[in-house]
């Protein structure tokens, strides 16, 4: 059956197809579909486990118990698993496990571009490689073989446009879907890594990098086509497909197993053509290995080693290189002249975060600016905060209330670091009042160590925690704050108060998202106070309750043009001249209130329907 | 057809990824291999959303080249003009003339621009350019939320697709009680693209 599915549809369907059990993932982007798409099938269990580490050992526990699993996450999500990762390394499996990881090449949704290659070398696992949505189906089966025939775990890497990319595949009708029984027998000298244990596993990976790499040079879907000799190029992953696109008749080496690389294979490849040609994204990966294997290439300096390829890229350089002959493409249509505007995401509309953020711009700003004098903003987005609080963030929707016009926070490093950042800029003896924010699914995910230590560690921390009852900028997965699993159904529920009461701290508020004045009279008094606090902010995501209030409408006839309710950064507030004007149908009305809270002539109003 | 590259851009919200979605499911019903990618990620947060469509005999980029595009398909005058290094020479550019300012625009920072200076941008790569009133139709029928397929509507008109197949995918796709307005909609924004052949208009 012909389907057209996107590579994260594809894994699903493929793990499923191959007889997958258990699947557990912590959602990021560019992954997050693939256990959105799992959760659709029946027969196996699936959950959104509170962050990639445990996801990844309760992956690990069901492999342990003889069953096919798999565990999901984003590049930055193989960090926060890494230990696990390296642990199940040299412990080897039983049933076949399975670890995705997607890259995020220029960072469409990320807080950096690491090359996650780098891990299966490290962790001496294999690394497969699909380079579209068939590949990604039909290597799934053979992920979960290599896995038990080798007694590894395996690594499936995928790139932003590879998961999220839809291409035609070939889908198998009826398939088998044998699924293991699970039985846990004990192996004290395979399970529990003891050293005596561990060094006995060592010389046993060592020597499966090696079996891997000669069963990887008949590996039939590593591919060589052998047309114009002068060029030979090897690629893997969605970079085959730009150089396929761009080098129209060169001879090609395709690898989807890219850990341990077929040394024959290549060498075999390499002296079949003149020069030899390595397209990758990212690091070198591929280069320096055929490098160390004395294999002159052409490589980082064709593609860049920063950022995300395309084809035009490729091609151009491909031309200045000397490579291609030079292409007949049109020169820019947009001049200097021609500048656009950009437009750079935004809270949304009755955004729960936006008061908040809102009153941290205020706090932040108020030892410089006069509260409400436009003609500082220039010089407020230069200077500002100087001598206000310091707000440290989190990963999150809420992130982008760093943007103008609200510039509202400090950092944003990893998931889970504000809370820890605040600690320490308040230990090193920084002055200034210190607060950290942080979301409902961010603070499960690894906030709550964090802020256990600040109690263990008498801070004096003030930790908002931005409850919009949902994991929201990765569309909307359920978390333990939440009591919805990731079928969809009701579960369990955490509650963020009552936790942070239970590991110690005294001072726990819960406010509304909307009520502006209790936001700011709170952090005001929290920053003051000499033990650690938490102010639990809540309210719905407008993106997934779909709610609307009675409309709001600005009286022009009052309205002085002060502007202040475009400091709120709402996008359904915008000015029509020197007018101001609330487009109803992207306003949330009186479920947020903001502007007409920050409205210090009262002229915008809830209208009458 | 040999092969359709199409770019469709637009603003979060506007139905462009719904949009290239049926149109590749549909061409790949129809026999073709089709590939498409979009950007994702923080779109939906109102940012500027582009979505890469080819249709053809074999694909291998899912990512159209700059200058190679058949079609740009602009959900919003400024992000029309904003992708338009991807039409090739000569290419046809569809754009609704809509204008959604970015908040750079709303701050003073920046400006919008006008219709005039976007058919300038345009007229450097073709001059098969159709603005089209797409969101003043869609509201005449009753719905603003169309304006996704009165586009599909108009560019289906240069698609080597059978009609049939567009309808089926829609009867498929929309709920019962909004099919009917989206196939008017269809409807409608194909029978705008043959006014506009047979008045020689662009």
């Amino acid at each position: 059956m012909r389907k057209l599915l996107s590579g994260n549809e594809a894994m699903a369907l493929g793990a499923y197809h191959a007889g997958l059990s258990l699947a557990a993932a912590y959602p990021g982007t560019p992954s997050t579909e693939i256990m959105e798409s799992l959760a659709k099938f029946q027969g196996i269990y699936v959950e959104w486990s509170t962050n990639e580490k445990v996801a990844l050992e309760v992956a690990m526990g069901a492999s342990y118990g003889g069953v096919r699993a798999l565990a999901s996450m984003k590049h930055v999500g193989l960090n926060v698993a890494a230990d696990p990762f390296f642990a199940v390394s040299v412990t080897g499996v039983r049933g076949g496990l399975v670890v995705i990881c997607c890259d995020d090449p220029g960072m469409h949704s990320s807080q950096n571009e690491q090359d996650n290659r780098h891990y299966a070398r490290f962790a001496k696992v294999p690394m497969l490689e699909p380079s579209d949505s068939q590949e990604a189906y039909s290597l799934m089966e053979w992920a979960f073989k290599i896995s038990e025939e080798f007694d590894t775990p395996v690594l499936f890497r995928s790139t932003t446009r590879i998961s999220h990319c839809k291409t035609v595949a070939e889908i198998a009708d009826s398939p088998e879907m044998k699924r293991k029984q699970p039985r846990f027998v004990r192996d004290l000298h395979k399970f529990v890594m003891v050293p005596s244990n561990a060094r006995s596993r060592h010389p046993l990976m060592e020597e499966r990098v090696q079996k891997l790499s000669s069963y990887f040079e008949t590996f039939p879907l590593n591919e060589m086509i052998l047309r114009d000799r002068n060029t030979g190029i090897i690629s893997a992953g969605v970079a085959y497909q730009y150089a396929r696109e761009v080098f129209r008749d060169a001879s090609f080496l395709k690898l989807v197993t890219t850990y341990p690389l077929p040394e024959n294979l290549i060498h075999r490849f390499a002296s079949e053509v003149k020069r030899v040609v390595v397209v990758e994204e990212l690091d070198p990966f591929i280069e320096d290995h055929l490098k160390a294997m004395g294999i002159d290439v052409i490589g980082k300096q064709l593609v860049p080693i920063v950022g995300e390829l395309n084809p035009q890229m490729l091609e151009e350089s491909a031309t200045n290189l000397h490579l291609l002959p030079q292409p007949d493409t049109p020169p820019s249509a947009r001049t200097a002249e021609h500048e656009l505007p950009p437009r750079p995401p935004l809270l949304c509309p009755g955004c729960p975060h936006a008061a908040t953020s809102y009153a941290l711009r205020r706090l932040g700003f108020y030892h410089i600016v006069p509260q409400d004098d436009p003609a500082s903003q220039k010089q407020a987005a230069v200077h500002h905060k100087r001598q206000g609080i310091i707000a440290t963030s989190d990963i999150g929707c809420y992130t982008l209330a760093v943007y103008p016009p609200l510039l509202a926070l400090d950092t944003c490093a990893c998931m889970g670091a504000s809370i820890g950042q605040a600690h320490g800029l308040e230990k090193a003896g920084v002055t200034n009042k210190i607060v950290s924010i942080i979301g409902d699914s961010t603070f499960l995910h690894s906030g709550i160590t964090s802020l256990v230590n600040v109690v263990y560690n008498e801070g004096r921390g003030t930790v908002i925690i931005l409850d919009n009852n949902t994991t929201a900028m990765t569309g909307h997965q359920g978390h333990p704050g939440t009591g919805i699993s990731a079928r969809g159904e009701k579960a369990q529920r955490v509650v963020i108060e009552d936790l942070s009461r239970g590991i110690g701290v005294r001072d726990v508020n819960v406010i509304g998202a909307f009520d502006l004045p209790t936001i700011e009279a709170t952090i005001r008094r929290c920053v003051e106070t000499d033990e650690p606090s938490v102010i639990v902010v809540r309210g719905d995501c407008p993106l997934r309750v779909r709610e609307k209030g009675k409309p709001l409408a600005v009286n022009l006839e009052e309205c002085d043009r002060c502007y202040n309710c475009l400091r709120v950064g709402c996008p359904a507030i915008s000015r029509d001249n020197d007018d101001v004007r609330i487009d109803t149908l992207m306003c949330v009305g009186d479920r947020c209130s903001l502007c007409l809270q920050v409205c210090h002539r009262q002229v915008i109003k809830v209208r009458d329907r | 057809m040999i092969k359709a590259d199409i770019l469709m851009t637009g603003v979060g919200g506007q139905g462009v990824i719904l949009a290239s979605d049926a149109l590749a499911e549909i061409a790949m019903k129809t026999g073709y291999d089709v590939k498409k990618s979009d950007s994702l990620g923080m779109s939906q947060r109102g940012g500027s959303v582009v979505s890469h469509l080819r249709i053809g005999g074999q694909i291998f980029s899912p990512m159209i080249k700059k200058g190679d595009a058949d079609f740009v398909l602009g959900f919003e005058r400024l992000e029309g003009a904003r992708w338009l290094d991807y039409l090739r020479k000569d290419g046809i550019a569809i754009i609704n003339n809509l204008a959604i300012p970015p908040l750079s625009v709303v701050g003073g920072a920046s400006k919008y621009p006008s219709v005039r200076e976007v058919e300038d941008i345009v007229r450097q790569r073709t001059d098969q350019i159709h603005f089209i009133p797409g969101t003043e139709i869609a509201a005449e029928l009753g719905n603003p939320q169309v304006l996704n397929v009165l586009l599909v509507g108009f560019l289906s008109f240069f698609l080597d697709i059978d009609e049939k197949a567009y309808v089926e995918d829609l009867s498929q796709r929309v709920p019962p009680k909004f099919l009917e307005i989206n196939l008017k909609a269809f409807a409608r924004g194909r029978e705008e693209a043959l006014c506009r052949k047979q008045t020689g208009h662009h």
